[in-house]
């Protein structure tokens, strides 16, 4: 600023910011998990690639919960409410948010579609993100863990080549293991070891939405998440031989 | 394609910076991100060069600190050799991201104001 003889020159002025670029979204996403707890609803955030099997998991997670837990979700999808429609008629009270050409749910949207449903019935509350293994790591909508599906015929490379989804991940469901037979080469043994190299402690389940193997340890730990005692500690389980 | 929302949210906080400021323009905005940040700087800029239009941020360049992702050991401080697992060698327990390897944030913002 110029100082001397008032001439009124432009002048720079610096100002100090230090905020994190997606302040607006975090404090959306923290009212949003101050609802969630205050309610008593575990809400999960559930990311994966299109066709991983994250709508087909929560079918098989209705099945396999028996009505031990009450369920609901949003799902979010570039266009259709198949997925909304599909889980609807799996017994979970859901509802489809429609992004358009958004390749991510965020907490504003998150919370918007809330505003129209019952979600405080439910247990455990499901947020299906957009199918994309890139933009969704990165928005926070006020869930109480992140959970990363990851199906088997998506390839053990994967998470090497989407580090920040598993980085920021709480648990990873490798999913569709009944077809680990049919691929040549396919290892469950390979995945784990892609897990170890860009997720400190990973934590992980191998399942079947089809077969229902691993159904009962994914139970289990929804059980213990809702009752806040999951385990900090790596999971994993074997697959029978 | 999260860039473009991300560029808007630069230009809307630096329109508020600048209207709490009485700034006639904006030179420079500083942003650091980190490599695990999920963010590509250069479709940041991109993005932001589109979004900056008919705003106050018309002009203003995008100052970007790219932070490098390294992990060590808490305990005993080695590094982790890229892409090898994340756990230490020597003490076996997880590693730890570098500080602001996943960083996104604006540092500073540079506005122009009449001089006194």
């Amino acid at each position: 600023m110029c100082e001397s003889c008032g001439c009124g020159d432009p002048a720079l002025m610096p100002v100090d910011v230090h905020e994190r670029l997606l302040a607006g979204n975090d404090h959306v996403a923290a009212h949003n998990r101050a609802h969630f707890q205050a309610a008593g609803v575990l809400a999960l955030n559930l990311m994966g690639s299109p066709g991983a099997g994250k709508t087909a998991l929560l079918e098989a997670t209705a099945r396999e919960l028996g009505g031990r837990l009450r369920l609901g979700a949003v799902s979010g999808d570039l266009a259709t409410d198949r997925d909304g429609e599909r889980l609807r008629a799996a017994g979970i009270p859901s509802r489809t948010i429609q992004t358009n050409s958004s390749c991510h749910l965020d907490a504003t949207l998150v919370h918007d579609t809330l505003h129209g449903m019952d979600w405080q019935r439910s247990d455990v509350f499901f947020l299906e993100n957009v199918g994309n293994l890139v933009c969704p790591a990165i928005y926070d909508l006020g869930q109480a863990a992140n959970i990363v599906v990851l199906s088997v015929t998506e390839g053990e490379d994967k998470p090497l080549k989407y580090p920040v989804m598993f980085k920021n991940c709480d648990l990873v469901l490798l999913t569709k293991v009944d077809l680990l037979p049919h691929l040549p080469g396919v290892t469950l043994d390979a995945f784990v070891d892609a897990f170890g190299r860009v997720m400190p402690e990973p934590r992980w389940l191998a399942l079947s939405a089809l077969t229902g193997v691993g159904m009962p340890e994914w139970v289990q730990w929804l059980l213990a998440m809702r009752a806040g005692q999951a385990s900090k500690k790596p999971l994993r389980i074997r697959l029978p031989s | 394609m999260h860039e473009l929302s991300l560029a808007q949210g630069v230009v809307r906080r630096t329109v508020v910076a600048a209207q709490e400021a009485k700034a006639k323009a904006v030179r420079r905005i500083f942003l650091r991100i980190g490599e695990l940040a999920g963010v590509d700087g250069r479709q940041l800029t991109s993005a932001f060069e589109v979004v900056r239009g008919g705003t106050i941020c018309d002009g203003a360049v995008l100052d970007i600190e790219f932070v490098a992702a390294s992990w060590s050991c808490p305990t005993c401080a080695v590094a982790i050799e890229s892409g090898a697992p994340l756990r230490c060698p020597t003490c076996g327990i997880a590693a730890q991201l570098a500080k602001d390897a996943d960083a996104l944030s604006i540092l500073r913002i540079e506005l122009e104001v009449d001089g006194v």
